[in-house]
């Protein structure tokens, strides 16, 4: 595929004795939206917390293949995790703000990377709240407590504070479910936005999300990736009977 | 896994198939008419017309309904995609059939112009290619798709037949006969027409079990 930004290459990881991914090759695609979807304990979010190296916190894994970014592996020991957790960015799918002031939040990341120009984060920060689609909700209250923004916009606060450290790559596990359909709606906006800057990879157990708002999908079950193609591909004529009798609820 | 859908999926094939079966019965009954100089007859095609309207809203009202309450993807959206455009196809046969039994009423009074013969002919084409069509798509069969295109040429020659007879042994010769066979032309026509929806039909019954678009392609076949 052309402008591969992320390449899994027999990528295997286990939990234990526990075989989670099996031989997983697929090529993430630059500055395009990637949906992963599947029945829950098929993998996918263990994939996607394996390209920026999340499941390293979790003892007793064993990963085997590769993963990688622009061309380098990012299970090479040489690595630096800190790095690429920077370059790869992740939001969760409950919004998980710090207890501190909108503004704190946002500025948090570029922080502890040791930048101290005042004038360069306030901008940085409100570059960030406005690619996140919330500068406008919250310019006049930056002092205000996180928590006392509404769930969607907290979820788009941790979206602000994942970008004001410029990653290239924004993963995003089921951002929407715990949000209501304005919200979601608004979240599935940006995504559409923030594509031309970032590549990005969702995972979601909501079909109709992944076909409104991504290009290519890719569908895991029992650790194996069973299909991958362009989402118009996958909800129209998915070329594999498994697949479609998942996305259209047949399955199990 | 048993899925709720499957049951409304199943309704609507059901109303699909109901629409077939009278679209079929209007084109046997007006042909019947015509041949028959059966004014009766001809008045009941053109007033049962109304219950195919009726059929026609409902089953695009069920359609609707389906997307909106299951957004509906992959093969089940074909379905139900193709299910609207096969229900518009069979209203539109309904109409001709429409049309043809008002040449009847137009001609029933008049003295017979000739026997008929290639217009039954036709009509026998024209209806199985209906009936083959509605067959293949509640049977998922695109090999019987496929022949109901391929017959399509089969009702253009035929009606290519009737049209030069009708010119050359009757309005060509004779220029009081033209009123008359103007309107088995039409007919001729008419019937046509009706394969020619039959074979949409058939397109899109392949579409929606391969996904694979044969319409204007005929290299695809």
């Amino acid at each position: 595929m052309e402008n591969a930004k992320i390449k899994a290459l027999d990528f295997n990881f286990y939990y234990g004795a526990h075989h989670v991914l099996k031989n997983v090759s697929a090529e993430v695609i630059a500055n395009k939206v990637t949906g992963i979807i599947g029945p829950s304990g098929c993998g996918k979010s263990t994939f996607l917390r394996s390209i920026n190296r999340m499941n390293d916190v979790i003892s007793d894994v064993k990963v085997e293949g590769k993963i990688l970014l622009d061309g380098k592996n990012i299970y090479d020991p040489e690595m630096d995790v800190v790095d690429i957790r920077r370059q790869v960015g992740m939001v969760f799918q409950k919004s998980n703000p710090f207890p501190k002031s909108i503004f704190d939040n946002v500025a948090y990341g570029l922080r502890i990377n040791g930048i101290k120009d005042k004038y360069f984060i306030q901008e940085r920060v409100e570059k960030s709240l406005k690619d996140a689609a919330l500068w406008g909700e919250v310019k006049d209250r930056l002092q205000k407590n996180a928590f006392e923004l509404s769930g969607g916009q907290q979820q788009r606060l941790c979206i602000a504070r994942t970008l004001a450290v410029e990653p290239e790559i924004l993963l995003m596990d089921e951002p929407a479910s715990a949000l209501d359909p304005t919200a979601t709606l608004k979240i599935e906006e940006l995504i559409h936005q923030l594509k031309s800057k970032y590549t990005i990879i969702i995972v979601t157990h909501n079909m109709q999300q992944a076909a409104r708002i991504s290009d290519y999908t890719a569908f895991f079950m029992l650790g194996e990736l069973v299909e991958y193609d362009l989402t118009s591909m996958i909800f129209t004529n998915p070329s594999k009977k498994i697949t479609e009798d998942y996305i259209t609820g047949r399955f199990g | 896994m048993q899925r709720h859908f499957d049951e409304e999926l199943k309704e609507l094939n059901q109303e699909i198939l109901k629409m077939g079966i009278l679209a079929e019965e209007s084109i046997q009954r007006s042909v019947e008419a015509l041949k028959n100089r059966d004014k009766k007859m001809a008045e009941a095609v053109i007033n049962e017309d109304a219950r195919v309207d009726q059929l026609e809203l409902d089953i695009d009202e069920k359609c609707i309904d389906l997307i909106a309450r299951y957004q509906p993807i992959a093969g089940d959206l074909r379905f139900i995609a193709i299910g609207m455009k096969l229900n518009a196809e069979l209203e539109r046969i309904a109409d001709i059939a429409v049309d043809i039994a008002q040449r009847v009423l137009e001609i029933a009074d008049k003295p017979q112009l000739k026997p008929l013969i290639d217009i039954p002919k036709l009509t026998t084409i024209a209806q199985n290619m209906v009936k083959m069509s509605v067959d293949a798509f509640l049977k998922k069969d695109v090999k019987l798709a496929k022949e109901v295109i391929l017959s399509d040429s089969d009702a253009d020659q035929l009606r290519n037949l009737i049209q030069r007879e009708l010119i050359e042994d009757y309005m060509a010769k004779d220029g009081s006969t033209a009123h008359r066979a103007i309107q088995y032309l039409l007919v001729a026509r008419f019937l046509e027409r009706i394969c020619d929806h039959a074979t949409n039909i058939a397109e899109d019954v392949i579409y929606m079990v391969h996904a694979e678009v044969v319409r204007h392609h005929p290299e695809k076949l």
